[in-house]
């Protein structure tokens, strides 16, 4: 367990704990430990590691002439990374215009921002290796004090399979983490300080400044709080039906007077088996004017004369093909999208539940039965709050993804019908599906990036809150 | 004397009376048994008509075999069930698009991302549950950070990153992108080696195993589930995902084409207009049969999976 001072500051702690240390080695260390903060590996050369000290020398070297010559990659014309792509940073090449776009829908100012990124991401890998030279050169030191002799490279490398295996086995993450995941995040948050939002050959910063007025103008200005708003009403729509469906699916099938439970199960489980852009596809054409379902409708509209049932062909994912069709006004294209949500979403909650159906403690009925409690009484004292009770955090989990479901919409009317009087905006985009068009589409990259942050913003307020009092971080020990 | 008689044959009477009302409702209580046994079945039925008839639909469309003037009918038709049988449908999808090529990119891309995103995620998450070191707490808050940035955000610059290393079009780097994330997906993995007793682990450790050698000996012969679970995922991944693919692959060259981008592509996209949606349909079924199939013989481990990631949380 923290202490109660540490808990107050944990943010800064580790920091000031990391200066200390460093302080430390540099006050204590040996004269290669000394030299090791200027010259990398002499450390290891002191205490006669001479392969150790040969690799960080290397390194160091490398990293030097990296910096120094500005290697230019060839594919995009004379960009170059080093201290160069830094200094350019700074105006994203206006000083240094070079108009040789052999990225096709790039423009040169965002490959000099990514360069930018990237050699600022090598330069703290650098810095990790540097600090672990030292580090290295400091433990021999220690080691020499206790009498013993510095590990010598064999051993090094044998440490990487037990003490040091966390090293071996989360490196090949990290790096891979740093490279597509961390710089294109740090890279997309940029853009949002930026004027990208044509494929021009450059752009400028905008700063802070330019961040808020888009909140005073143009299409963020205009649309963000109704995509908002209906992102979150999905959400929650979503979350809630398929939470409840799935659970009376999995009270349904296991129903003790219900047979060949293992054969509903299967029928269910099929769906969720099939690639779910076959099912979502397969249902925009069932549901198609031209489709089955359409057929349905107007079969029953002629049987019941007119009672249920629709007279013409209507497009449920909007659009009225030309007037040949009825159109679907929102409000019923939302319900549709709903609706194949629960086909998509329901087997999956159903086969959650039915686990945790089977794992309530028996004794919790027997005990209820002998104080002559019913069926009802016992479902909805027992059953439904240990159901919610452990599914909690899944439920969380769940409305976060939800507020993420990027397929259902994307497939199904691809956020359409729009706005009227917008070209960038539909009237069903939840915040991802408005994301994609800005930005894949129609290269409103400033934009886009504007409302990843948002994104992120709200599903990270919902989740850190949740997570963080959640038991089974908390407790997490206590478990194993 | 009597009065004593009768009053035992009066509450005899009544004794037999109560009984009478008991199995009476005994009898309607089992009748409504019944009745709600039977609904439960009806509803049921009707459930899995709902759930079924699309894949069905799906599925009769690409052994549709109909004429109209002479001319196969690939197109979208409105009544319930076909009006003739066949694999034209097949023949064409072999014989006028690349599906053969499609499928066995998307089969080596599925097979490499596998084996290499469950190496990394099943490694993560073992340092994560089974070790203790110092940026353990910090690394696992930075993963879950990561992961609320919507992707699509980064999409473009990892594709700028591909297109540095010379990779673009390829499916190389559909293989680097879908593995190099995979590491940060450790937590259900995690769940699962957090059951496995310590005490394991230390006894090993006492008998001076390496980690390297409990993780190899110990951890994984005991997840097997979690093994299975993890390397299905991985595998259906490739067969499914579709946005990004269409982006690394780019719409220049289709041999290099995965199946998600080429079926999009037939049923949304430039081929719309020669290719039919039967077709399509045809494409759909070749794709479903094996990753079904591949589900329903994995289906105890892919439950298990899915569950103990709901009650963990």
């Amino acid at each position: 367990m923290e202490s109660g001072v540490k808990k107050k500051i944990p943010v800064i702690t580790p920091f000031i704990n990391f200066f200390k240390n460093f302080h430390k080695r540099f006050k204590e260390g040996s004269l290669g430990t000394k030299l090791s903060h200027f010259i990398m590996g002499s450390g290891s050369f002191y205490h006669k590691q001479y392969i150790k000290a040969a690799l960080y020398f290397i390194l160091q070297v490398g990293f030097i002439l990296f910096m120094v010559l500005c290697p230019e990659i060839k594919s995009s014309g004379t960009i170059s990374l080093g201290y160069k792509a830094i200094v350019n940073l700074k105006d994203l090449g206006k000083s240094d215009v070079i108009l040789d776009p052999i990225f096709d829908v790039a423009a040169n100012g965002v490959l000099i921002l990514l360069f930018g990124i990237i050699t600022i991401g090598i330069c703290f890998v650098y810095l990790f290796a540097w600090l672990s030279s030292i580090k290295s050169s400091y433990k021999a030191d220690l080691d020499v004090k206790d009498d013993k002799k510095p590990t010598t490279f064999k051993e090094d490398l044998k440490s990487l399979l037990d003490e040091k295996f966390h090293v071996l086995m989360l490196t090949p993450t990290c790096l891979a983490a740093l490279i597509f995941t961390i710089l294109p995040t740090i890279f997309m948050i940029c853009l949002a300080f930026t004027d990208y939002n044509t494929p021009s050959t450059s752009i400028t910063w905008t700063g802070i400044s330019g961040f808020f007025s888009e909140f005073k103008q143009g299409e963020i200005a205009d649309y963000f709080l109704p995509v908002l708003s209906w992102t979150f009403i999905w959400a929650l729509l979503a979350t809630f039906t398929n939470y409840f469906g799935g659970i009376l699916l999995a009270l349904l099938i296991n129903k003790k007077e219900i047979k060949l439970k293992k054969l509903w199960r299967t029928i269910f489980i099929l769906t969720i088996a099939i690639p779910q852009f076959i099912s979502l596809l397969a249902i925009t054409k069932l549901l198609s004017p031209v489709g089955p379902f359409n057929m349905l409708l107007q079969n029953l509209y002629d049987w019941t004369g007119g009672l249920i049932g629709l007279e013409k062909p209507m497009e449920f994912l909007g659009g009225d093909g030309g007037g040949k069709y009825a159109a679907a006004s929102v409000p019923v294209v939302k319900i549709v999208i709903l609706v194949v949500n629960l086909w998509v979403g329901i087997p999956y909650t159903m086969l959650q539940t039915s686990g945790i159906l089977m794992n309530i403690p028996t004794d919790l009925y027997e005990a209820a039965t002998i104080d002559g409690a019913n069926k009802r009484q016992m479902f909805f004292k027992i059953t439904l709050p240990y159901i919610i009770f452990v599914t909690t955090p899944y439920l969380i989990g769940s409305f976060v993804g939800n507020i993420n479901s990027f397929n259902i919409i994307f497939f199904l009317t691809g956020g359409g019908p729009m706005f009227e009087g917008s070209a960038l905006t539909g009237q069903t985009d939840l915040l991802v599906t408005w994301l994609y068009r800005l930005t894949i589409e129609n290269d409103k990259y400033n934009l886009g990036s504007i409302i990843g942050i948002l994104t992120f913003m709200v599903t990270s307020a919902i989740t850190l809150v949740t997570y963080r009092r959640s038991k089974a971080y908390k407790e997490e020990d206590t478990f194993q | 004397m009597s009065e004593e008689n009768l009053n035992i044959n009066e509450t005899q009477e009544e004794i037999v009376i109560e009984e009478e009302k008991v199995t009476k409702k005994y009898k309607s209580l089992k009748r409504a048994k019944k009745l709600s046994t039977i609904g439960a079945y009806i509803l049921l039925i009707i459930l899995s008509i709902i759930w079924i008839y699309p894949i069905l639909w799906i599925v009769l469309s690409a052994f549709r075999q109909e004429y109209t003037d002479g001319i196969l009918d690939t197109r979208i038709v409105s009544h319930y069930f076909p009006r003739g049988f066949g694999i034209e449908n097949f023949r064409m999808l072999f014989a006028e698009t690349r599906f053969i090529r499609w499928f066995g990119n998307t089969l080596l891309v599925a097979v490499c991302s596998c084996v290499l995103s469950t190496i990394l995620v099943l490694s993560v998450a073992y340092c994560m549950s089974k070790l203790r070191f110092k940026m353990r707490k910090p690394f696992m808050n930075i993963s879950m950070i990561l992961g609320l940035f919507p992707g699509f955000m980064t999409m473009i610059a990892i594709y700028y990153v591909i297109k540095l290393f010379g990779l673009d079009e390829t499916l190389g780097a559909l293989i680097l992108v879908n593995s190099a994330g995979a590491g940060i997906g450790f937590q259900i993995a995690k769940g699962y080696f957090d059951i496995v007793p310590n005490s394991l682990v230390e006894s090993a450790r006492l008998d001076g195993c390496t980690n390297f050698e409990i993780f190899y000996r110990i951890i994984l012969p005991l997840s097997k589930p979690i093994i299975i679970y993890t390397a299905l995922m991985a595998f259906t991944g490739p067969w499914m995902d579709f946005i990004f693919a269409k982006l690394i692959l780019g719409a220049n060259n289709r041999d290099i084409w995965t199946v998600a981008v080429g079926l999009y592509d037939m049923a949304n996209g430039s081929q719309t207009a020669t290719i039919g949606f039967t077709t399509f349909a045809a494409g759909c079924v070749c794709i479903a049969v094996p990753i079904v199939t591949l589900f329903m013989c994995l289906q105890r481990y892919y439950v298990e999976g899915v569950t103990s990631g709901a009650v963990k949380g």
